[in-house]
């Protein structure tokens, strides 16, 4: 039982770090990103290739693959967003852009790497077990969850108290407002897609570690999962892609243990279903105020 | 308007589509890898080949390649029958399978057709070649059920998993002496669904308690949560089901659970790639097999020297893909040096007592391979057989 809500926690520290850069971006544009997922994978796959193939240290390889996801998501910002911004159906035509890049970075990933599972060397980590209570956990784990749990702790700092931050939430409340008063709009954006692109690589990373197989169509599974956790949590907000991510690793542990794997996505899906009858704004979303 | 209002239909649509695309798109559609390992000129069967070299059984289609032009070398450097090889990539999939097939008997008029690798791949397949009145020779499925019943002209020279793990099992418990079981298989694939169903009887069989039964999906990387749940049983054994790329995972994040007791596979976990990938965590694991490596005899040592030459680490696959090539050649000798579909087909049936790396072979009534099975642990990183 411990050690199923530790199983849980562990692999909702992934999907909340992989939802937190997801809906950072869908607060800021009111766009989802649907490269998120190509982005996570990508990071994997430059960690993998720092580790294995330039014989790295993972402590180097992993602030290296993260700093690329950002740049990943800048370039994404450039090609795929950018040019639709201001179009009147830009919501829409930015959605089927971000999938189109999606589709040509796992061509781009399918290329280099290939079709197969690609999986870090074997000692890349200390294998390590730690007892916790009647629950063991690799340190290799333990160190998963910390990192997600320090990433989500700095984004959230930084979006409260730094200059970036305030400009950020700026433009998410209105970027004509934001523009009066002298915020460079189009850097602000950037740098949303800098930190969201940037903390999905993370998640990247730490997945590929995690079950140790990265391939160029890992990100898919994870991308619904996100979906439904940004949804749950109410899209745009923090907090609540947080919450929604470690709730929803724990009722996948929980569905695939008791109901068996055939269930995994079923419980999820439903909860995301029944919330949304509910509360169709998700756990901490917003009241659509601002909008009217 | 409200935000959640504005997206609901969009995000529906994505959800749908997301969902939809997951189903065929794992592996790029690959038409281009044919190659020929002999001349294509002169008097000698055209034989097919659909190997699974991309996706997740891409571990098994490499060697059974190796293993098919080592015996091709040996087979047209001999005075006999001469045979030309396509090889085409079944992407692991029923539907690229299906795609293949066709190939092979509409354009390529092959005279007989070696795999498809995967067992699901083959329930989807090889129903077209019989309709087609195409010998089929699997080199690797070992699906219980579903294969050879399809008709007559569906043969194979690979030991179902009703044959080798009953044998294995036993063999086991003897070494282990285990009484209680925890059981693990991928419910979505029908090589290992039929291989939980043997599995499930042998322990029966071997008066075994199964204290807890768990599945999994072959594209599901985390096994936590099941692992958990079998290792809280407390069994005595792990019993798994599970292909190479799966068994890997499986059997490392069970030692990251703290399992140190002892594995069981099925013959998912019969390739290098498995060691490979598990590394550490692969010591101990035993699983059934139909070749045995230290075997002295005769067409066994040949199949080593042939495989040293193209440098690729013998196995299970590479020896039963070797031997589907050494049948299918006395096969068109039984057939008097005729080619046509029937004269192989016949031919096949003629097959009996052969010389080959996995024994004395011959088929059985329902067209199933009959040879000894052995049993065999990982020591040191490689498979060693236990005598």
């Amino acid at each position: 039982m411990g050690q199923q809500v530790l199983n849980g926690i562990f692999l909702g520290s992934i999907y909340a770090l992989f939802a937190v850069g997801y809906t950072l971006v869908f607060g800021v544009l009111d766009i989802l990103n649907l490269a998120h997922q190509a982005v996570f994978m990508l990071a994997a796959f430059v960690a993998l290739a720092l580790v294995a193939d330039a014989h790295l240290s993972l402590w180097v390889a992993l602030p290296l693959a993260v700093v690329a996801g950002g740049l990943i998501g800048i370039v994404l910002e450039r090609l795929a967003f950018r040019p639709l911004r201001g179009r009147a159906d830009s919501n829409i035509s930015g959605l089927i852009s971000s999938l189109a890049m999606a589709t040509v970075f796992e061509a781009i990933a399918l290329q280099i790497f290939g079709p197969d599972i690609s999986r870090f060397p074997q000692d890349t980590f200390p294998d390590r077990v730690i007892q916790i209570g009647g629950a063991t956990a690799s340190l290799l784990q333990i160190c998963i969850v910390a990192i997600s749990v320090v990433l989500m702790a700095v984004l959230t700092l930084l979006l409260a108290r730094t200059r970036l931050g305030r400009q950020i939430r700026a433009v998410a409340e209105s970027p004509r407002a934001a523009r009066i008063l002298g915020v460079n709009v189009d850097r602000a954006i950037a740098m949303a897609f800098f930190l969201s692109s940037a903390l999905g690589g993370a998640a990247g990373v730490l997945f590929g570690l995690a079950f140790n197989s990265i391939s160029p169509d890992v990100g898919r599974g994870v991308e619904l999962k996100g979906l439904a956790v940004i949804i749950l949590g109410g899209m745009g907000s923090i907090p609540g892609a947080v919450i929604a991510g470690f709730a929803l690793g724990v009722i996948e542990v929980f569905t695939v243990a008791q109901l068996g794997s055939s269930f995994r996505d079923v419980v999820s899906f439903a909860v995301l279903f029944l919330v949304l009858i509910a509360r169709p704004r998700g756990l901490l979303g917003r009241a659509a105020a601002r909008e009217a | 308007m409200s935000v959640a209002r504005r997206w609901s239909i969009p995000l529906l649509l994505l959800l749908i589509a997301a969902g939809c695309k997951d189903q065929g798109a794992q592996a790029p559609a690959s038409g281009t890898s044919g190659s020929t390992a002999a001349p294509a000129g002169g008097a000698g069967a055209t034989i097919g080949a659909a190997l699974s070299l991309t996706g997740p059984a891409a571990s098994y289609g490499a060697l059974q390649r190796a293993g098919i032009q080592a015996a091709l070398e040996e087979v047209n450097a001999g005075g006999g029958a001469k045979l030309n090889v396509l090889i085409e990539d079944d992407s692991s999939t029923k539907e690229q399978g299906i795609t293949v097939f066709q190939k092979f008997i509409n354009r390529d008029k092959v005279s007989a057709i070696i795999g498809p690798t995967l067992s699901n791949t083959a329930s989807a397949a090889d129903p077209l070649a019989q309709q087609a009145k195409v010998p089929v020779l699997g080199i690797s499925n070992t699906a219980p059920t579903g294969i050879t019943d399809i008709g007559n002209y569906i043969w194979r020279d690979s030991l179902t998993e009703a044959q080798v793990i009953p044998g294995a099992f036993k063999k086991a418990q003897e070494k282990l002496k285990f009484k209680s079981a925890g059981v693990l298989y991928g419910n979505d694939d029908v090589f290992t669904k039929a291989g939980y169903d043997v599995m499930q009887k042998a322990l029966a069989d071997l008066g075994v308690k199964v204290v807890g039964t768990q599945t999994f999906a072959k594209p599901d990387r985390d096994y936590n949560a099941q692992l958990t749940a079998l290792v809280s049983a407390k069994p005595d054994v792990l019993v798994v089901s599970a292909l190479a790329d799966n068994a890997a995972a499986i059997v490392t994040q069970a030692r990251q659970r703290g399992w140190t007791g002892a594995m069981l596979g099925g013959n998912g976990f019969n390739s290098p790639a498995f060691i490979k990938n598990a590394g550490a965590a692969a010591e101990g694991v035993m699983v059934g097999t139909s070749w045995n490596s230290l075997s002295q005899d005769a067409a066994n040592q040949k199949f080593l020297a042939a495989m040293k030459k193209t440098g690729v680490n013998p196995d299970q696959f590479s020896a039963q893909a070797y031997t589907g090539v050494i049948i299918l050649a006395e096969a068109v000798k039984q057939a008097g040096g005729k080619t046509g579909r029937e004269d192989i087909n016949a031919g096949l049936a003629k097959v009996k007592d052969l010389d080959t790396p996995l024994g004395k072979f011959s088929f059985t009534q329902g067209r199933d391979a009959r040879h000894e099975p052995s049993v065999q642990q990982v020591k040191d990183g490689k498979f060693q057989i236990v005598q």
